[in-house]
């Protein structure tokens, strides 16, 4: 069974899989469904250290508490960033999924512009992430002070090195763009790569309400 | 090196001290001898191996057919001789550890106590994570994709990096042998005694590393699982036509995917506290141990799940194979495996009743504990149905089996002992516990996996094992386990503390005498499972089973030659019912050639999962002596693999038809030239792995 399927053309989800054969297109669906399932993983990963939060807000050890160390406004600005890098990986998304055509004389394609700037912004994220726990150490508030700011850096920490993995990841992919131009592999792991971006926005959305808000309420 | 500061950079906290060898030297006694032997066993172990590989000119061939491969078999094969390698030395400390409360009432013993507690702790870490669980993994990888009829698993590179990242903990377990010394906190590494406060030392770093490596390639494997089940079944292999095994197998991995995180949590938590200063688990700064009692319980009942869930599968494929009867109540069983899934995530509190709460709490988590026995309760009848009015052979699978039947159902009834909190109040910490556990883990668990690696030995090497062993390793198991751990529950009953190094009641002796000469039984059964492979291995050509369906079995995995070939099958099966290949047979579908023959691809060999295995175990003994390059160089190696593998395009290589149409006529021709075996003489050297089918009044759905 070879060529497109019968009826309307189906574009999977920020994916163009170019008249895949059937098997070609369940192997994708598989490979795809595969990350997901890391996905519920990690989750579990992350709901774990939520609870572990929740039983340390007390656990100050005569410390800083959460009211001490949470400054709202950087992060609102860091949540302003990674849902814009949401909205520009999804534009990039689209971009591949539509095929659009190759502008400017390098070859760029929109989806690597839109790439290339949440690469950015997600380096701008982790940069002000950065300073928030510099900030934080200068008044004393580091993770072996208590249990509280040992779960809050933990909890903050892994949700930051989850954005260091997608922002070695992107130009890596990038990179295989450039050497082996978008080959069915290559689509693949755009998926993988924009779901955990979403992922990790959702996981960000939590820890935004769960610690910061809490904290600027408190 | 005679500036301290570059020794410690370049060895961190490694000295001459750390190897029990100079330690024996310095301090010659029998603790410490023993000690040293024991290390001395792992480095000739060691050094023999790679001698006997190389005498034999054997390192390409282990290479390139073996160690890179990504054949999900091959895969599974690696997974069990690893299983088989830790499952020794295991046995061999349970051993040292009976011997040590046998001798020791009123008197020192032989080993001192911080050696004893290292002892039980590798035992049970050993056996936990590296004998049940490469185990069982070991025969889901060889079995699940033989039975849905597919080529592979989901992702076969994953599924190598898996195997190496679990070879690599079992490195680090074997390496704490010879260079430094292992946890004293027990398999389950409770703080606040593993925090430095209280285990300065290295030990408790090995068992957080090891224990980590081996939860992290758990995951894997469950992903692994999920998706080829879900996504890679044959044409007709709905969900109610899976072999049981695919169901025990694929709750297993659900299993593995929603408890291992809360594993690497705990274990990466307490490393936090140990290496960065934090405060999860310590005694000070606000830290809660009980945070990691809960975490790890998370983790650890449904891991109790995992490695007997497996077995359960086992029990269902052999039970019905020999007693030529379909499952009796297929969906009740498979509904029972869903409901203990679901259930296990709900009595992790049992492991801590007297730990603090209420007595309401306790009271709903000991309920929810006794309710697991109802679906577990519903297997065991169903096995006993599918046996009643069956054709029973006693082959030992079956015996062990049988077995498992009984003896687990009298571990059910002490765990209905301990479910109960007040009760609980009295047992807890006593070896009523340590028998009790051991009653669910070795007919639950080890049972399953033995029967299981006797079951399909035949289909993975082609040739049948020695059934006259297999029944003495059988008898040996059995019979071993109920004089090894029955006495436990009356000492346990009697008040005798677990993991005790010494004892104080003579009146304890005679039953301590009982189970250490049970532990030997134990230790006899494991030799004699050695010996019944060395016999099978020398008779292989009279047993040769090459046609694949010695047992006239139900499932596609027996439908294809023993061994299958790389690509398992010719063209994928369309399926039909369930115990498909068992209707084929009767319906005169099997042993035909393919109507068409087609090119067929392959994962390529990669050594990509050996390098980030072995590169992890390194950056992990760096990190728990503290040889900060070594963990940075070996941690960027893995991450570099993992990127330079994502490069790689050309990862597949074709079978062209002709070769595929070649093997496949051969063994046809082989299984028309098969003297088709009744199942009276299934144990005689005519078995050439062809079934006589007689005529039987048909298919039981109209």
């Amino acid at each position: 069974m070879t060529g497109a399927p019968p009826g309307p053309v189906l574009l999977h989800a920020g994916l163009n899989l170019d008249h895949a054969t059937r098997e070609e297109a369940e192997q994708v669906e598989s490979d795809v469904f595969g990350f997901w399932v890391f996905l519920m993983s990690d989750a579990v990963v992350f709901a774990l250290l939520f609870a572990l939060f929740g039983t340390s807000l007390e656990a100050t050890a005569g410390g800083p508490d959460l009211a001490g160390v949470v400054k709202l406004g950087p992060a609102f600005i860091e949540t302003m960033l990674l849902l814009a890098s949401s909205f520009t990986f999804g534009m990039s998304s689209i971009m591949l999924k539509r095929g659009a055509k190759p502008r400017l004389a390098l070859h760029l394609r929109p989806a690597v512009l839109w790439l290339a700037l949440t690469w950015l912004l997600g380096i701008a994220f982790l940069g002000m992430e950065v300073n928030d726990f510099a900030t934080m150490a200068q008044h004393g508030a580091t993770a072996d002070r208590s249990f509280f700011l040992s779960a809050f850096t933990v909890l903050v920490g892994t949700h930051g090195l989850h954005v260091l993995t997608g922002v070695i990841w992107l130009p890596v992919l990038l990179l295989q763009l450039a050497s082996g131009g978008l080959d069915r592999p290559l689509k693949v792991n755009m998926i993988r790569l924009s779901l955990f971006w979403h992922f990790l926005d959702i996981v960000w959305i939590a820890i935004f309400s769960v610690v910061y808000l809490q904290g600027a309420l408190r | 090196m005679n500036d301290p500061s570059l020794a410690t950079f370049l060895l961190g906290q490694l000295s001459w001290g750390a190897l029990p060898f100079v330690r024996a030297w310095r301090d010659p006694n029998v603790s410490e001898i023993i000690g040293a032997g024991a290390g001395v066993i792992v480095v000739l172990g060691a050094v023999g191996a790679i001698a006997l590989i190389t005498w034999l000119r054997a390192w390409k061939y282990l290479w390139t057919e073996w160690f890179t491969s990504l054949d999900h078999k091959k895969i599974g094969i690696m997974y069990v001789v690893l299983a088989g390698v830790m499952l020794t030395r295991a046995l061999i400390e349970a051993v040292l550890i009976r011997t040590q409360q046998a001798v020791a009432i009123n008197a020192p013993g032989y080993v001192e106590p911080g050696h004893f507690a290292q002892l039980f702790t590798t035992h049970g870490s050993i056996m936990i994570f590296f004998m049940a669980m490469p185990f069982l993994t070991g025969l889901m990888n060889y079995v699940v994709p033989l039975q849905i009829g597919a080529r592979d698993m989901a992702f076969p590179y994953l599924n190598s990096v898996g195997l190496w990242l679990t070879a690599g903990g079992a490195g680090l377990m074997m390496a704490s042998l010879a260079v430094g010394e292992f946890s004293t906190g027990g398999w389950s590494g409770y703080p606040p005694y593993t925090e430095l406060a209280f285990s300065g030392g290295i030990g408790p770093d090995y068992w957080i590393w090891a224990v980590t490596l081996s939860s992290l390639g758990s995951v894997t494997v469950g992903i692994n699982i999920v998706c080829t089940i879900y996504k890679l079944r044959a044409p007709g292999m709905t969900f109610l036509r899976l072999p049981l095994f695919c169901w025990t197998s694929l709750c297993t991995a659900i299993l593995m995917i929603f408890a291992m995180p809360a594993l690497t949590v705990a274990t990466l938590l307490l490393a936090a506290d140990r290496y960065a200063g934090m405060h999860f688990f310590t005694d000070d700064g606000g830290g809660n141990m009980m945070n990691y009692v809960n975490l790890f319980w998370l983790f650890g009942h449904p891991e109790v799940y995992i490695v007997v869930l497996p077995s359960f599968g086992v029990y269902s494929e052999v039970i019905s194979a020999f007693s030529s009867k379909e499952l009796y109540g297929y969906k009740s069983l498979v509904i029972a495996t869903m409901a203990i899934a679901v259930l296990s995530f709900t009595v992790w509190l049992h492991h801590f009743f007297t730990m603090g709460q209420s007595a309401s709490v306790n009271a709903a988590f000991g309920i929810a504990t006794m309710t697991i026995g109802i679906p577990t309760g519903v297997k065991i009848y169903d096995w006993i149905w599918t046996m009643f009015r069956g054709e029973v052979r006693f082959t030992p699978p079956m015996v062990l089996s049988m077995a498992f039947m009984m003896t687990f159902v009298l571990g059910g009834f002490t765990g209905i002992i301990l479910a109960t909190p007040p009760l609980d109040y009295m047992m807890h910490n006593t070896l009523f516990l340590v028998a009790h556990f051991h009653n669910m883990l070795i007919p639950g668990t080890l049972y399953g996996l033995l029967a299981g690696y006797m079951y399909w030995f035949p289909k993975a090497f082609g040739f049948r094992l020695n059934e006259r062993w297999g029944w003495v390793s059988a008898v040996c198991w059995i019979s071993g386990f109920y004089l090894a751990f029955f006495p436990l529950y009356v000492l346990g009953a009697s008040g005798m503390a677990r993991r005790t190094q010494e004892v104080f009641d003579p009146a304890f002796r005679p039953w301590l005498l009982i189970a250490l000469f049970g532990a030997f039984v134990l230790l006899t059964a494991l030799a004699t499972l050695f010996v019944q492979l060395y016999v099978s291995i020398r008779d292989r050509q009279a047993n040769a089973v090459p046609v694949g369906d010695p047992w006239d079995a139900r499932g596609l995995e027996w439908s294809v030659a023993a061994p299958p070939p790389e690509w398992n099958f010719a063209t994928i099966p369309h399926v039909g019912d369930r115990d498909a290949f068992y209707w084929r047979k009767r319906a005169g579908g099997a042993y035909r050639p393919a109507d068409h023959y087609r090119d067929i691809e392959l994962p390529k060999e990669s050594a990509c999962g050996v390098i980030i295995g072995i590169a992890a175990a390194a950056c992990c003994f760096g990190l728990v002596w503290r040889i900060w390059w070594m963990a940075v160089l070996f941690g960027v190696i893995v991450v570099a693999t993992v990127i330079v593998r994502s490069f790689m395009r050309n990862v597949i290589k074709t079978i062209p038809a002709a070769k595929v149409e070649a093997a496949d006529r051969r063994w046809l021709a082989k299984a028309q030239a098969a003297q088709p075996i009744p199942r009276e003489q299934e144990q005689s050297g005519l078995n050439q792995g062809r079934a006589k089918i007689f005529p039987q009044p048909t298919p039981r759905h109209a």
